[in-house]
């Protein structure tokens, strides 16, 4: 109960900042509207040429794509905003002023930014949607809809994981801006059915860098033809990932010796 | 800012550029290993083209296609409108206008100096791609490597120059970052980066012939991969090497207005 009300106290702060800008806002928007044309594009082209790539349709890659979309404007909307702020406090050394403070520091950091005007995603990841399923010419059933928000807060809960990884490398490197860089580049496959690529990088897409679990299998769930083992299987991952990301931020932590240290 | 100041002045800057890049190898690594999508697009492509190929493309091809990509980025790589939006912002532009050498030439020695290291990188992924995809997805004429040799140099001027008139706007707005963004997006999407531009419907690659961004990326990994005639390949050659000429006039034009209003920090 008082971390919810810490978290509305955070969320309206980075809310108030957010609203100062609000030309940037649009401008944000509609790069981030024009930037979907670079996933688009390969993917018409392609489906121009072939009715289905892997086993996908057109309709059913934009499920795929949706997904991308949405989980995009999670991560630049609430995860890296939060991650640039975490980097510079452990490059000040002002962290200490988190740590001092009577609440868990892992949820403090989490949550100390967000970019609202990146939920701008959310709404395109509805239009694409609403476009794949035009193409398909049917909806969603009520029961693919529930499976494919359980499988989104998987999806998000794994992101999340891979993001407190990332920040616990911040206190054993000093420079992990292009590390993020990194993660985006490879996240940039997940724009893709995984069935697309070859044994070998499925194998690594759905183990080792989960890319699988975060949006191929959102999209099945939609589609409606996710098989309930791989959507537990999934779950599993993901509380696993969680589980180990905790153990690794704690060890971290520990290591921590300010400034100068 | 004589020519002969700079001339004599260029050895020593491309020496200090070479040995911050190897300060920074690591960071250097990471920033290489974050142009993957050519290596995604590799992945979807060649598996598209499985069953039966593609235009001129089957799977080979398509390796063929996006490892020159891939070294080509690598060669052309150009991020000077982020250090200028970054020096003009905390005025430390000043500094470098300080010395007798235009920063322009500055910013490109900084560019070539990160060559050699970038090479490390791009000419192992080279070899590979003659190991794998065969020399046949390569051209075998020389007068094409020539002209090749000309598309590179040529891609890499137009980078440089559109990176300095995108990175002097920022003297007359508050960060031009946004608006480099806009141009990535076109850049990624028109220049065969993710597309090789023959699979694009005839009428959008009319339009595509007389646009710059073909002739950043896509001109020099056509000529690798032999698909364009020598004719052909010199007349693209000519339209590149006009937009290398507008880009440089658009960057001097922006740069003089621009440096004038320059205040440095606090002003």
């Amino acid at each position: 109960m008082r971390y919810l009300r810490l978290l509305v106290m955070q969320v309206r702060a980075s809310l108030l900042l957010a609203m100062q800008y609000r030309s940037d806002f649009l401008l944000d928007g509609f790069i981030e509207v024009f930037w979907m044309a670079t996933a688009l594009v390969p993917l018409y082209v392609v489906f121009r040429l072939r009715t289905t790539v892997g086993g996908w349709s057109f309709g059913e890659a934009l499920m795929v794509m949706g997904w991308f979309t949405f989980l995009q404007g999670v991560l630049e909307g609430a995860i890296n905003p939060s991650l640039v702020t975490v980097v510079e406090h452990i490059r000040k050394g002002t962290l200490d002023f988190v740590l001092i403070k009577p609440a868990d520091a892992q949820f403090l950091v989490s949550t100390a930014r967000f970019a609202p005007w990146q939920f701008v995603n959310v709404f395109t990841s509805i239009g694409v949607f609403a476009w794949g399923f035009h193409l398909l010419g049917r909806g969603p059933t009520p029961g693919a809809l529930a499976e494919a928000a359980a499988a989104m807060l998987v999806a998000v809960v794994v992101l999340y994981s891979i993001w407190i990884l990332t920040v616990s490398a911040a206190f054993y490197v000093v420079r992990i801006d292009n590390l993020s860089q990194l993660f985006n580049a490879v996240f940039d496959a997940a724009r893709w059915p995984v069935s697309v690529f070859r044994r070998a990088l499925q194998w690594v897409f759905t183990f080792v860098v989960p890319l699988a679990v975060m949006t191929t299998i959102p999209a099945e769930a939609l589609l409606g033809r996710l098989p309930a083992a791989h959507l537990a299987g999934a779950a599993a991952g993901g509380v696993v990932a969680f589980g180990v990301a905790r153990l690794v931020w704690k060890a971290s932590i520990a290591r921590y010796t300010s400034a100068g240290g | 800012m004589s020519l002969r100041g700079t001339v004599r002045a260029f050895p020593t800057l491309l020496r200090v550029g070479l040995s911050e890049a190897v300060a920074y190898r690591a960071e250097m690594l990471v920033w290489v290993l974050a142009t993957t999508m050519p290596l995604v697009m590799l992945a979807i492509w060649t598996s598209v083209a499985q069953g039966a190929p593609i235009g001129r493309y089957d799977s080979p091809a398509f390796v063929a296609y996006f490892l020159a990509t891939f070294v080509v980025r690598q060669l052309t790589g150009s991020w000077a409108f982020y250090s200028m939006n970054f020096e003009l912002r905390d005025g430390t532009l000043a500094m470098r206008l300080l010395r007798p050498v235009h920063p322009l030439w500055a910013y490109a020695a900084e560019s070539i100096a990160s060559m050699p290291m970038r090479a490390l990188v791009s000419v192992p992924v080279a070899v590979l791609a003659l190991v794998f995809a065969g020399a046949r997805a390569m051209t075998h004429d020389p007068v094409l490597w020539a002209m090749w040799v000309v598309s590179v140099l040529g891609g890499w001027l137009l980078t440089l120059f559109v990176n300095f008139a995108v990175g002097s706007v920022a003297f007359y707005v508050e960060s031009s970052i946004k608006l480099m963004d806009a141009w990535l997006v076109f850049y990624f999407i028109l220049s065969g980066y993710l597309v090789p531009v023959d699979l694009f419907p005839p009428a959008i690659r009319a339009v595509v012939d007389w646009l710059p961004f073909r002739y950043q990326i896509g001109l020099p990994v056509e000529l690798m991969t032999g698909a364009h005639g020598r004719v052909e390949g010199l007349l693209m050659l000519a339209r590149q090497w006009v937009w290398v000429g507008v880009a440089l006039a658009a960057a001097s034009v922006l740069w003089r207005g621009g440096v004038k209003r320059f205040e440095a920090y606090g002003g």
